[in-house]
């Protein structure tokens, strides 16, 4: 049974990866030759890969299911008292079962591009094939080489365990009575989400790259490849903002410090493709409208793809000290020689069209739309080179060394040794940048493509800005002193104003026009022009979250004392009891410590919160998940931190205080929202006359 | 798509281009002052225990981080004062090292059972992290205090999980 399972599954991996190989030289005799059925069968190969892989993604489910723990990969990331429900999500627990998975997305991707009605684009199809087959051959030969998940577990002669595909001579298959089981961090509903996300809007940047090369090597450079991927880019996006918005809830619920981003590498590794791809989404725009920044929007989309597959290895090979790197194997060198290789052919690919990719109309002003989005640009891409610089200090350091040698004045500087930088030197070096973002954020719609006045900008801008001024003067006068949240409050509250007047302005408008219903309007409106109103209502999005971010940033407060039973800890306004505390096994292994605690809030009790701490006996390993309340105004967040034996009774509580918190989620969720609302396909024949207009503009004599 | 009609196309002026080479240097100085400054306020020292001591007095009040390997004896939390003590081991902080030591597992699993390895003794005050056992890698943030103890601000940890030497007995 398991050697069927675990030929067929290997089977199914090797022969896709044997498809894929085929589908790239199809393409290329199919290029070169003109060879029209080559083409057919080069795409008939890409559309294979998913089947097959879904062949080799359900054999493993199969193993790990069915505990077949002398399966290496099952033995490591599943045990019996694990629920079905999370040994399926155990596919993606591992290292092994990561690439497998992420693989069959990339499949998904690949046949669905496989599919699309290429009567049009003829020409980029081999491309396309070419780029996303051998990405995925890539990932497919690390599945198979160096982290096959189907490799078991031999007992040698020499009594060790060995991990190994084939039987060594004279071993026996060793079965492990039961399997370690899914790390207990990894046990939550965000955990188990997240992962699929980050990778689906990984590997949905695939095609964006794809057509971006496929134009570069035909030399159709217009804005098609753009307008094709366009919807394919939000998507994408859409993914990589709910991949890092579903992490950072999880660090909230389960990592239990009360925060929810720590600027460690691997967070960053999964922000540093989002920081490319958002100045993308904005800068594309530009090349569509005015014919402007093409070979910028090249090299964006370059950068993104190496740093999604950057961020894959960052993940996954250990390179980085960091509390994700759970992950050690001899994949790295592999990343990195892939990742230099795409780079340097891909910019090799632009220059040669470099001449070709020149402006077609001269940007003339900062104050037009498409100055504030070059401002946008530069922000994300400072960022961008900020946090790309913390993520390789440790190696730049080190590897800097020899300076010191040469010039033994700067060896101070230069010491050799590996210098990390913490949270606090991404907070300063990115705080002002962000800062940026959100006043550009706020202008750049007020402004007319091609050139705009001081005096136009100034007569949309002064009615939003008035209404915005409100805030900041209410908490000033409340009390507030501290002006760096001042200034970051009437940031929120211009965006916002801005935003939200923009839709009634737009609808106000339409209402006045037809005589009908103003919301009747308003729906009409953002339904006519999805993209530009499903963007505000993602910046909407953005503003609550970043009242969340300065909330918990710059107003968290913090306590931890051990107390009796019956006695209480105060933070603020709120103060807490210790009722009681209980401890006791459970079904699925775990030994669970949970403590009763009473909340006040201005002496009435409003709550009662169960911190607990989870034991799970396979794994050796603890968790805890707090008590949090939450509310529009603010968390309550109480950790267990320690508790005595029952004779004693008392334990020792963390309390946290985070005001405005619950804003950064409700954000995240309206983000979605609008990024669905611009992402959502619509039928192309309504945009031909559109289409046709925007080629009239692009057409270069 | 754009409706409002306020887009319309308007001549692009001649000789602009200066602004923009001037602008976007701004914003790239405001970057690159913005990183150098932060790196210098934010830096810490990462070493391996050895090298901590190899630097004797220089290394004592220096921001530093430290990594090492936990000797889970030596493991001491006073839950009342909120003060967790323990001892790491010195190991080796290069990847190639630690991978021809047979992976990080290995690594820390001898670095723990070796006499001749130099400790460090560390202290901590806040929660006792879930995942502070024996031969778990620690990564601490903090400064060398003057009587040769760490004291850490900050405490990293990384438990290696691996099937082949934690598999618990085979099925018969």
């Amino acid at each position: 049974m398991v050697d069927t399972l675990v030929n067929v599954g290997f089977g199914a991996l090797v022969l896709t990866f044997l498809t894929s190989l085929y589908g790239v030289g199809a393409a290329l005799y199919a290029y070169f030759k003109k060879q029209n059925r080559w083409l057919d069968s080069a795409r008939n190969a890409m559309m294979l890969s998913f089947p097959l892989l879904t062949i080799a993604a359900s054999m493993i489910v199969i193993l790990l299911v069915q505990n077949h723990f002398e399966v290496g990969y099952v033995a490591q990331v599943t045990s019996r008292s694990m629920p079905n429900y999370l040994k399926v999500t155990a596919l993606w627990g591992g290292q092994p079962g990561s690439l497998v998975f992420w693989s069959w997305l990339m499949s998904i991707f690949a046949t669905a591009i496989a599919l699309r009605d290429w009567k049009r684009d003829r020409e980029f199809l081999p491309w396309v094939i070419v780029v996303v087959l051998v990405t995925l051959a890539f990932f497919l030969l690390l599945g198979i080489f160096f982290e096959n998940p189907f490799r078991r577990l031999w007992l040698t002669p020499g009594g060790s365990v060995e991990t190994l595909f084939l039987r060594p001579a004279g071993a026996t298959l060793y079965v492990p009575a039961d399997g370690q089981g899914l790390n207990p961090l990894l046990r939550h509903p965000g955990m188990i989400i997240h992962p699929p996300m980050q990778y689906l809007g990984f590997v949905s940047f695939v095609i964006p790259y794809a057509f971006a090369m496929a134009a570069l090597i035909t030399g159709r450079t217009d804005a098609r490849w753009i307008k094709i991927t366009r919807k394919w880019t939000l998507w994408a996006w859409l993914f990589l903002s709910m991949g890092l918005v579903l992490g950072m809830r999880w660090a909230y619920d389960v990592l239990g410090w009360g925060g929810y981003w720590g600027w460690d590498p691997v967070e960053n590794a999964a922000l540093m493709p989002w920081l490319a791809a958002t100045p993308f989404l904005h800068s594309v725009m530009i090349q569509e409208k005015r014919g402007q920044l093409k070979r910028w929007n090249m090299f964006l989309v370059i950068l993104t793809y190496d740093l999604m597959i950057f961020g894959t290895f960052l993940v996954r090979s250990g390179v980085l000290s960091s509390v994700h790197s759970f992950a050690q194997s001899a994949i790295g060198p592999l990343f990195f020689a892939f990742i230099a290789i795409t780079f340097v052919a891909s910019i090799y690919l632009l220059s040669r069209r470099w001449g070709e990719l020149h402006t077609e109309t001269r940007m003339s002003s900062w104050l037009s739309r498409e100055g504030f989005f070059l401002i946008n640009n530069l922000l994300f891409i400072g960022i961008l080179v900020v946090v790309f610089v913390g993520v390789i200090y440790p190696i730049m350091t080190e590897a800097l060394g020899f300076v010191g040698d040469i010039f033994p004045s700067m060896r101070a500087t230069f010491t050799g040794q590996k210098v990390t930088v913490g949270p606090s030197y991404y907070e300063r070096a990115t705080g002002p940048l962000w800062a940026g973002l959100l006043f550009v954020m706020g202008v750049c719609p007020l402004a007319a493509w091609g050139s705009s006045t001081w005096k136009s900008l100034g007569k949309n801008l002064w009615r939003p800005a008035a209404f915005s001024v409100v805030l900041p003067v209410v908490l000033i006068v409340t009390g507030m002193r501290n002006w760096l949240a001042i200034l970051a409050f009437w940031l929120v509250a211009l965006v916002g104003a801005v935003t939200l007047y923009e839709f009634y302005k737009g609808a106000a408008a339409r209402s006045r026009r037809s005589g009908t219903n103003f919301f009747v309007e308003l729906w009409n409106l953002v339904a006519r022009n999805r993209r530009r109103y499903g963007g505000y209502m993602i910046h909407f999005g953005i503003i609550l979250m970043a009242l969340g971010v300065v909330g918990i940033e710059m107003f968290q407060t913090e306590t931890q004392k051990t107390v009796e039973l019956g006695e209480s800890i105060s933070l603020g306004d709120y103060s807490i009891t210790y009722d009681s505390l209980a401890e006791f096994d459970t079904a699925d292994n775990r030994n669970v410590s949970r403590a009763v605690v009473s909340v006040f809030k201005d002496g009435d009790k409003v709550d009662e919160l169960y911190p607990r701490r989870d034991y799970f006996y396979e794994s050796r390993q603890q968790m805890t998940i707090p008590g949090l309340r939450s509310t529009m105004e603010d968390d309550f967040y109480i950790i267990l931190v320690d508790w005595q034996p029952i004779s004693t009774q008392r334990a020792t509580f963390k309390i946290f205080h985070n005001p405005l918190v619950n804003w950064l989620w409700i954000g995240s969720f309206i983000l979605i929202a609008g990024t669905l609302v611009a992402a959502w396909p619509e039928r192309e024949v309504e945009k031909m006359p559109l289409v046709a207009k925007d080629r009239r503009a692009s057409v270069r004599t | 798509m754009e409706s409002l009609g306020q887009y319309e196309q308007q001549p692009a002026e001649k000789g602009g281009n200066m602004k923009f080479i001037v602008g976007g240097l701004v914003i790239l100085a405001a970057v690159v002052y913005l990183i150098v400054s932060s790196t210098t306020a934010g830096a810490q020292y990462f070493f391996t225990v050895d090298e901590l001591f190899a630097k004797g007095e220089e290394a004592v009040d220096t921001p530093a981080r430290v990594s090492g390997a936990v000797l889970g004896d030596t493991i001491d939390y006073d839950a009342e004062t909120l003060t967790l003590r323990f001892t790491v081991a010195h190991m080796p902080a290069d990847n190639e090292i630690l991978e021809a030591e047979g992976g990080l597992a290995m690594a820390l699993n001898q670095a723990v059972n070796d006499p001749t390895r130099q400790h460090l003794n560390v202290v901590y005050y806040g929660v006792m992290p879930d995942l502070l056992q024996n031969e778990a890698q620690a990564i601490m943030t903090g400064r060398l205090g003057d009587d040769g103890v760490f004291y850490a601000d900050e405490l990293l940890l990384k438990c290696p999980t691996r099937y082949d030497e934690a598999a618990p007995d085979q099925a018969s």
